[in-house]
């Protein structure tokens, strides 16, 4: 059995591979919905590879050709491109959001905020009034 | 890399050399779809919002040994589980074995549409792209109610092209030539995805192109003089609704939902009428959805300015 056949799966997986690292990697939220987008371009490959039949055609059909691809993964990544830009814009407005929000869209930043935030909820919380409380800065120096 | 507008511009060429692939894998209303949503819209939207979160990522702390440990372990698995995987094109592998010969032996005679992609999406698996319609449809309604302006800074946005636009006549011109073959593209690509690549979901995000490339020459206003946000969200809601609309005929004739037999005497001219509507449908929600995400990031990155000035 000849393993380099399978060489498309392998691709794949690198493509894939690629993605998943930008996503866990990079703390730029604009760059993770790249890699996210590589990642999901991986499993649109998968899907298509699978369908090809050597010496087939487009299926489309005509009299002039006998063999056609599988058009079961063209149907099911066709719809699955146009629903995967719908949800990218909606990340892409999340990011948006998240800039308005915190000023940043680095996602280090954010939970440095975020933990702030926390932190001077629970001081409010175990009694200080907030004109009394230090800043949680001024606490850790 | 930090530029940010380098990472948008390569994404795009990467959709587009992943169009050519899908191509050359007989795929073609796929390399279609790709070409147009990737390299088109994708691209677009991710300028819209570089624009409003700045063009340059900030230098932040950057440990890539766990991520790639990580991802290393995954990968070498993954390659382990493709070992019994059957061998690229061959025609004996298990996905050709089951509904896939009925479709192509028996599309013709049943539905009477050659391009057996459309038959598949619009007929035999027309549940599923309803399916999908409602997500796109639930997706503008996310991007709407998460980029909301208020109404009152319409007039901030009076100025009827944009100061960087201003200089730019061959631009214009040329994009107003190139505005009427885009859209009657988008409608042949619409009608004409019976026989050969094509169908809704192509042609509603090539006529969105066709509008926001307007859009984005000749400023937000003029674009929403032809189409009103509101115009808009009822027509992405219409279109499903002649979805559905299509189905609960079907139902009230006596047949299934989405059995489209029914819609005529002759079986394969009720599918033919049961296709180009339903096909219409997806391309009226596609298009209009597009449309209103696309205006909705515009209008902020309008609103921005205002604010910033």
């Amino acid at each position: 059995m000849n393993i380099l056949g399978l060489y498309n799966y392998w691709i794949v997986v690198v493509l894939m591979m690629i993605g998943f690292y930008i996503v866990i990697a990079h703390e730029n939220l604009i760059k993770k919905l790249v890699g996210l987008t590589i990642f999901q371009t991986s499993v649109f490959f998968f899907y298509i590879s699978m369908g090809k039949i050597s010496g087939a055609t487009a299926p489309i059909l005509d009299e002039k050709w006998q063999l056609y691809s599988n058009p079961l993964p063209h149907v099911l990544i066709l719809t699955a491109i146009v629903v995967g830009i719908a949800t990218t814009a909606l990340g892409l407005a999340l990011v948006v959001r998240i800039q308005e929000a915190y000023g940043s869209i680095e996602e280090n930043e954010i939970q440095v905020q975020d933990y702030h935030d926390r932190m001077e909820g629970q001081l409010e919380a175990y009694g200080f009034r907030k004109k009394h409380v230090l800043s949680v800065q001024k606490l850790e120096e | 890399m930090k530029d940010l507008f380098a990472v948008v511009m390569l994404t795009g060429i990467y959709s587009l050399l992943t169009a050519s692939l899908f191509l050359d894998l007989d795929a073609v209303d796929v390399a279609f779809t790709e070409a147009s949503v990737g390299a088109g819209i994708s691209t677009l939207l991710m300028l819209a919002t570089l624009k409003l979160v700045g063009r340059f990522e900030r230098h932040t702390r950057y440990k890539p040994a766990l991520a790639l440990g990580v991802v290393l372990v995954t990968g070498s698995l993954l390659v382990y589980g493709t070992l019994d995987m059957p061998h690229f094109g061959s025609a004996d592998a298990p996905v050709h074995q089951h509904v896939a010969p009925r479709y192509l032996n028996d599309s013709m005679a049943e539905i009477g549409v050659p391009n057996v992609v459309t038959s598949v999406l619009a007929s035999y698996r027309g549940y599923d792209t309803l399916g999908e319609i409602l997500v796109v449809f639930t997706a503008g309604i996310g991007v709407i109610s998460l980029l909301r302006v208020s109404r009152r800074t319409k007039k901030d946005s009076r100025k009827k092209v944009p100061v960087d636009m201003q200089q730019q006549i061959i631009l214009r011109i040329v994009a107003k030539m190139m505005l009427p073959p885009i859209l009657i593209f988008a409608l042949y690509v619409q009608f004409h995805g019976d026989y050969g690549p094509g169908g809704g979901f192509q042609a509603g995000v090539i006529f969105a192109a066709g509008i926001i490339l307007y859009t984005m020459l000749f400023g937000l206003s003029s674009g929403q003089r032809v189409f009103k946000p509101v115009v808009l969200e009822l027509l992405s809601a219409l279109g499903i609704l002649l979805y559905a609309g299509v189905g609960v005929a079907c139902l009230l004739l006596g047949g299934n939902f989405l059995e489209y037999n029914v819609l005529r005497h002759d079986p394969v001219h009720g599918q033919h009428l049961g296709i180009l509507l339903v096909e219409l449908g997806v391309g009226i929600t596609v298009a209009s959805v597009m449309i209103t995400i696309f205006f909705k990031f515009t209008w902020r990155t309008v609103k921005h300015k205002y604010k910033n000035e």
